[in-house]
């Protein structure tokens, strides 16, 4: 995708406003396009007015799980013992996500008012921003930005002039997609394998050091300042469909697509708009044949289901599937689903922290089955056995990585049977030597 | 375990105050474990059993417990590894895009042959790796600490060269 990127004028440019405009990158030139209004509002208010701002707005998380923002804000205990935190995910790994990426290459000082804003709601005087240790470039551009918020005074001992101690550093991961998980992200911090911690206690009464903390999505927290200076009930009409999913959705588009991308939207916005529309549809010559509209732990969906999808919390349950993360990812017809299910399970295997049984066998042995489908070798009862690995997998694990990968070996086998049976069959010739 | 004799510290200088900056930025010693190992691995290109030795009296764990971090997290580099080391997103986005072909061009071009191989002449390590977070620019690969996006076969000759002679950057 080139920038600047000229939004369609479908797209509801909020957060993706100046993907592009390298001027918005600086303290000065973040300050030109409106930058910080919202958090010297914040900081006039009390933090409960803040959270409860954040609430009737109807935010809800973007990085996956879509939990209301302002409840998990208020959580945190009102009264302090001790240090509170806020950390931010930025570990963006979920297959078919970019956006985070683009929010913190473009516009670092959005991240960095949406974070102070949520610092001072939940009484947080330290926010670490948890970085992927892939993303170099966002990592330096992050940490530019950070050091002249300090230098501006936007952060520090007595942020903008209010009185507080707003403290914000980076924490660069190390390549583990798990990380992302909101206990495996505290453990990382904290200087441990990443392993994710059993619920209860949650975050906000045990969490990073033993501390209240509150775990929110880089999007999340960039949409904040939006909504201080636009008010909650601008957000909250932000709405197509189902009033429950409220604002702007950023949707990163991939795969077998003419132009490849983020697309900002309102909430219930059509998957079928978005892809033959404001993505200009399939490759030369190709036909969809299924898409993963919210990042690769959601199940797939068909094409006439993918036709019909609106995208919103509810829109994709209705589908039969999540919005998860926003990540697109779209399959023609040239696509292979049997070996692209085995490179996602592959993906989870790779991925497990390997602390719970079900997760570090089951991922490993749903790779090796497929790939020796893969290899002509399968039988009928594979596909048995891996619904019932499947089903082994699902929901008794401490974290969500073992049921990410039942799932699309779930929605694959039960909507794209005959690929699987082809295989087996001998009507497809074989693509792998091993397994 | 003991450091080897021949072994020169790392964290002295420049590099001491970089730990003790992140130091300041936790509350626990061992929370600054990840930044330290960062730190060993810009210095020394990897990280090795002496390295985690004296990450472990600096930041009093034992070096077991920071040899179980340094083994969870794949960025970090238990062996050396060539002068140019590639990573290859083949996570299906990439991989429906044609990442594989990618990968292929790159072990060709570069002489590796095979994946975890150095070439012939130390100057590359290729490795695939699961998805980099820029599906919507695929082929994306990084070289060393530089993120290279929409690469395809047709741009790893010219990528390869410009690496091979030391004057890339991203």
């Amino acid at each position: 995708m080139g920038y600047p990127h000229k939004p369609d004028a479908r797209e509801t440019v909020i957060l993706s406003e100046y993907f592009g405009d390298a001027g918005a990158r600086t303290h000065a030139g973040w300050v030109e396009r409106g930058g910080y209004k919202a958090l010297k509002k914040a900081l006039d208010m009390e933090p409960v007015a803040v959270t409860e701002i954040v609430k009737e707005s109807g935010l809800r998380g973007r990085g996956g799980a879509g939990f209301p923002t302002g409840l998990k804000w208020s959580f945190m205990p009102k009264e302090k013992k001790g240090p509170h935190y806020l950390c931010c995910n930025a570990d963006e790994s979920e297959p078919g996500t970019f956006k985070d990426r683009e929010i913190m290459r473009w516009t670092p000082h959005a991240l960095i008012e949406g974070c102070a804003i949520a610092q001072y709601a939940i009484g947080a005087e330290i926010c670490y921003i948890y970085i992927r240790g892939e993303f170099t470039e966002p990592l330096r551009i992050m940490q530019a930005a950070l050091d002249e918020a300090y230098s501006e005074g936007v952060l520090g001992d007595n942020a903008m002039g209010s009185g507080k101690k707003l403290e914000m550093y980076i924490h660069r991961g190390a390549g583990a997609y798990i990380c992302g998980e909101e206990t495996a992200m505290m453990n990382s911090i904290e200087g441990f394998r990443g392993n994710p911690r059993i619920k209860p206690p949650f975050p906000a009464s045990v969490g990073l050091f033993g501390m209240p903390t509150t775990i929110n999505n880089v999007e999340t927290l960039a949409a904040v300042p939006h909504i201080l200076n636009r008010g909650a009930e601008w957000y909250n009409g932000l709405s197509l469909s189902n009033a429950k999913s409220s604002g702007s959705k950023l949707l990163s588009v991939c795969g077998n697509i003419r132009k490849p991308g983020n697309y900002e939207v309102t909430m219930g916005f059509p998957l079928k708009d978005l892809i033959y529309d404001l993505c200009g549809g399939m490759p030369e010559g190709r036909t969809l044949k299924a898409v993963i509209p919210g990042g690769s732990s959601v199940p797939i969906l068909t094409k006439d289901e993918a036709e019909s999808c609106l995208l919103d919390y509810e829109g994709c349950v209705e589908a039969g599937t999540m919005l998860g993360s926003g990540g697109v990812i779209v399959f023609d017809d040239s696509v292979d689903m049997v070996y692209q299910i085995m490179r996602l399970a592959k993906f989870y295997a790779h991925e497990s922290c390997a602390q719970c049984t079900q997760c570090r066998e089951g991922t490993a042995w749903t790779v090796r089955i497929l790939e020796r489908i893969l290899a002509g070798k399968g039988t009928q009862d594979d596909l048995d056995l891996l619904l019932d690995l499947a089903d082994q997998m699902t929901g008794k694990t401490i974290c969500v990585l073992s049921d990410s990968c039942a799932v699309p070996v779930v929605s694959g086998i039960t909507k794209f049977r005959d690929e699987f049976d082809a295989y087996i069959s001998g009507a497809r010739e074989p693509v792998l030597t091993h397994g | 375990m003991e450091e080897t004799a021949e072994y020169q510290s790392v964290f002295v200088g420049a590099a001491r105050q970089k730990l003790d900056d992140f130091l300041s930025i936790y509350p626990t010693r061992r929370a600054a474990l990840l930044p330290a190992l960062w730190i060993v691995q810009e210095e020394r290109k990897w990280v090795s059993e002496d390295s985690m030795i004296e990450i472990a009296e600096l930041l009093k764990i034992t070096a077991a417990q920071v040899k179980g971090v340094v083994t969870f997290y794949t960025m970090y580099h238990k062996h050396p590894v060539g002068e140019n080391f590639i990573q290859v997103c083949t996570t299906s986005p990439c991989n429906v895009s044609g990442a594989e072909d990618v990968v292929k061009a790159l072990l060709e071009e570069t002489g590796c042959g095979e994946l975890g191989a150095t070439s012939p002449d130390g100057k590359f390590t290729i490795s695939e790796v699961e998805c980099l977070g820029a599906c919507g620019f695929a082929t994306p690969i990084m070289v060393n600490d530089d993120f290279l996006e929409n690469v395809t076969v047709d741009t790893v000759p010219g990528l390869v060269a410009r690496y091979r002679d030391g004057e890339a950057t991203a």
